[in-house]
Parts: C-alpha cells; structure tokens; sequence
C-alpha cells in the first residue's frame, strides 16, 4: 500500500496528518506489515503529555511489542478506543480507522514527506 | 541465508521472510491468526525443510542408545520417539525425533539451527560403532500438513491407509506417483503429518496439496509458535538449552537409565533423584497483555524474581496470555500458585497452570 501523499511521517514508522493545531497518529502500514497481526494496543491517557520521540504506548502482535513514539510535543486530546475491543483495526486500515491518538500541538519538529519516508523503507 | 527448495512457492504466495536459525523461512503468507485458527478448526500446511535429517545406518540401535538419552534399540521398525542430545553435564544439545526406518536403520530429525552440532556430536559418539552417520538434510524437503483435516486431506493423495499409520509412526508412500515418507508428528497440538519429499518433487508436492483443497492454508512460523506454545511443546533456544537438563523442564521420562553405559549416562542418573535447581512451569495471565520470552517472573507481592518466561504470548486459541517460565524449583510450585510478570515495568498477575494449556478434543 502506497503511503499517502498528505500525511508526514517520522523515522520510527508512525504517520501524522495536520489539521489546525491537532495531529492525528498512527503506524504505517510497513510497520502493521512488520508487527504481523496486533493483540493488544495501549494508547496514552487523554490530557497526557507527549515528548518529541519519547514512547507514549505500545503495539503488541502475537510475536512482538513495537513502541509508540511521540511525533511532537503536545497533549493527547483523542485516543481511538475502539482499538481495545478491535486492535487489529491498525492492521487492517492503518492510515484510516486504525489511527492511534490526536496531539494538539503548539510547534510541529521536522517531518519526513511520503517520498523521505519511501526512500526510508526503501520502497 | 539458506533457502529452501520451496522458496518460490513462498513468494508467489506473498509470504514475509525471517531468519530462523540461518534459514529463509516464511513468518507469515496473511494474518498469522488466521493461520493458527486454521490449524486448530481445519489444517494448515507448512514448510519445515530447514530441520535436519540425519542417517544412521548399521550397528545404528546401539549406538544411538549410547549416543542419546533414550533407548531407540527398542522401537519398533516404523516407530518414533522423542528424544534428546545431551552433553556429559546432562545439558541439552538439541532436541530430535528418532525415526526406526529399518534394524539397521534410524532416521534422526534436528532443529535448524544445531543441526551440525548434532551431526558432529553423533559422527563422535558413533566411532567405536560399527554405523554410518549421513547429513542427508540437504536432501530432504519436509512439508508438515496438520490440523483436525489433515488425515482426510492427505488421504485422497497417497496409495496407502493413513489409518494405519499411528501417531509416532512413519511409512512410505507414493503421494500422486512421487516417492515420500509420512510420518505422524508435528509441533501444533494438532493431528497431523510431516512429509518427506526430495527437494526436486517438494514444489509439487506442496501444490498438489494446496490445490486438492483450496480450505488449506499455507502457515509461516509465527502462528507455529504460537500452536507449540499452547501445545506445552518446549522449543530448543527458548525452553531448551546447553544450561538445561531433560528432568528441568520435566521430560525426566525421556532419560532411560535402564541401558548401560551411555554418553550422558552418569550425569544423568545423578539428577534422577535430586530436585532440579529449576523448573519449567505453564502460567497464566489476565487481559491481553503478554509476558514474553525473559520478562521477570516474582511471586505475588514478593520483590525477588524467582525466573524468567521461557516463551509467552496472548493465546489465540484461549485468548488469555500464557507462557512458559523457568522457575526456581525449590519454591514448591503448584497448580494455582500466584505469580507476577513484570512486563516492561508493571506487574501483572500470572498463576501457575497445568501444561499443556491446550489439547486437542479426541
């Protein structure tokens, strides 16, 4: 699956799409792919605060745990809660009704376009 | 990396790829959970070729008796039995399947990655022996077809009743003209069988199966874990180990001390009667939180861990988190007993359950 063209990325796999002040994060799909089938997604409390690149939750599939980093300092207003019943929603439709958190921010770091990113994962 | 002969098969399937003890094995065509669920409701068919088929020709019943921890002089022409290598301190170098393919004839299956220690260790142990010892793992194709279907799927392709064949047990047969040996084993918890092909038909073999049922599923080596784990079937690097005896992780039965002089013969029976220093155990978890291999095990409310997981994950056939852990055996453990599992900072509860946490309705 193409990565989509509006959305930012970070080297740690996760996708970020800007509207207003709030970001909405979620895995690539090359990260799903990577993880295999997830069992178990724990997601930062809503009025949490979020560091640039520090973990903030974690994606279990049957065979590993990936880590969730943070895109950008912020707090979390939003965490997809229809995950803890359906996880593997981020296998499914990652970029979509897979999405993790949304982050209202009040400055954005640099992030990778879809191309940095293709050329990240070697696509 | 090594690949096997059914390597192309995998990529037109669109298979993911990870190492597994030097091989190029498939971890998943789709979904892995699919693939594991297939297995228990119907069957699932995998590639196995990275493990090793070692020949032991002449003398072959005695000196394996010797060599290894069991008494392979006693099976049965067309028999198995799950055995070990261990070395002089008992420690384990491998676990193995030993086939009896004739008198003077054993089939000795190892895992992957210590295939060559075991081939060395038995070309050793053999030489006072009169035996051939033969690598024949690059050879060899071995294609496990397992599930509650797996009979009846394999049956419309082979000449001979798979009825005959129990469990543990092989045979020759002509699958669709092309020469194999079938044997009644696997590593799901599941009935089932592993099929030995020559690499230069096992392409065929594969798709003959796979199209006579288009229900079958191919299935990589991640839902396998999952399946072995649930089945209680410990796996060598994870359960297993050179700092493991057969009587830590309660295969004491397999050792025979009834044969004479063998290689880990003495180290052996000194651990008979003495309580192993540590113990597998099946435990149980809440939630879908898993603990997993070496996260730290502690008893309920205590602050010194008393092991590790061996091998943990969210079952997908229970749906709780289960694992096996090396625990310490002095604790007296039992059924019941509650633990923690601290899994990346927090403790969660875990209880000791029997092993094996799933087992296949007769």
């Amino acid at each position: 699956m193409a990565n989509p063209e509006n959305l930012k990325y970070t080297k740690e796999h996760e996708w970020v799409l800007i509207d207003g002040d709030v970001a909405t994060v979620g895995i690539t799909q090359y990260a799903a792919d990577a993880l295999g089938e997830i069992v178990y997604v724990d997601l930062p409390k809503v009025g949490s605060s979020t560091s640039y690149m520090k973990i903030c939750g974690e994606i279990e599939s049957t065979k590993s745990v990936g880590e969730l980093y943070a895109p950008m300092d912020g707090e979390v207003v939003e965490a997809n809660d229809s995950l803890s019943s359906n996880p593997e929603g981020v296998n499914s439709d990652p970029f979509g009704a897979g999405w993790l958190v949304k982050i209202k921010f009040s400055s954005l770091p640099e992030l990778l376009s879809a191309s940095e990113y293709n050329a990240l994962i070697g696509e | 990396m090594l690949e096997t002969a059914l390597a192309d098969e995998h990529k037109k399937l669109g298979a993911s790829f990870t190492d597994f003890g030097g091989w190029n094995m498939p971890v998943r065509y789709g979904s892995d959970l699919d693939e594991h669920h297939a297995v228990r409701n119907y069957a699932g068919l995998f590639d196995i070729s990275h493990m090793g088929e070692i020949r032991i020709k002449g003398d072959a019943a005695n000196s394996l008796d010797f060599a290894l921890i069991s008494k392979l002089s006693e099976l049965k022409i067309g028999k198995a039995k799950y055995t070990m290598i261990c070395n002089e301190q008992g420690g384990i170098i491998d676990d193995l399947i030993g086939y009896r393919m004739a008198e003077d004839e054993y089939l000795i299956v190892a895992n992957a990655g210590n295939r060559e220690v075991v081939f060395r260790e038995l070309s050793a142990r053999t030489k006072g022996f009169d035996v051939t010892v033969t690598d024949e793992s690059q050879d060899w194709s071995l294609i496990a077809i397992q599930g509650p279907m797996a009979a009846e799927i394999l049956q419309q392709q082979v000449d001979i009743d798979l009825a005959q064949i129990k469990y543990y047990a092989i045979d020759a047969a002509s699958l669709s003209g092309i020469s194999v040996l079938l044997a009644r084993t696997g590593y799901t918890g599941e009935d089932g069988f592993e099929v030995f092909v020559s690499n230069d038909q096992a392409a065929k073999v594969w798709n003959l199966l796979l199209e006579s049922d288009t229900q079958l599923v191919p299935c990589g080596l991640a839902c396998r874990d999952t399946l072995r784990l649930e089945a209680g079937m410990p796996l060598y690097g994870h359960e297993l180990s050179l700092e493991t005896t057969p009587c830590d992780v309660n295969l004491g039965r397999v050792v025979r001390h009834d044969k004479g002089e063998s290689f880990s013969g003495s180290a052996l029976g000194l651990l008979k009667d003495s309580t192993p220093k540590k113990l597998l155990f099946g435990i149980r978890g809440e939630g879908r939180r898993a603990a997993r291999a070496d996260y730290e095990i502690f008893v309920a409310g205590a602050e010194t861990t008393i092991g590790t997981v061996t091998s943990g994950a969210l079952s997908p056939t229970l749906g709780y988190p289960i694992a096996m852990a090396m625990l310490d055996g002095s604790l007296g453990l039992e059924i019941g007993s509650k633990l923690e599992a601290d899994v990346r900072g927090t403790k969660v509860p875990y209880e000791v359950v029997e092993l094996p946490f799933y087992k296949r309705g007769k």
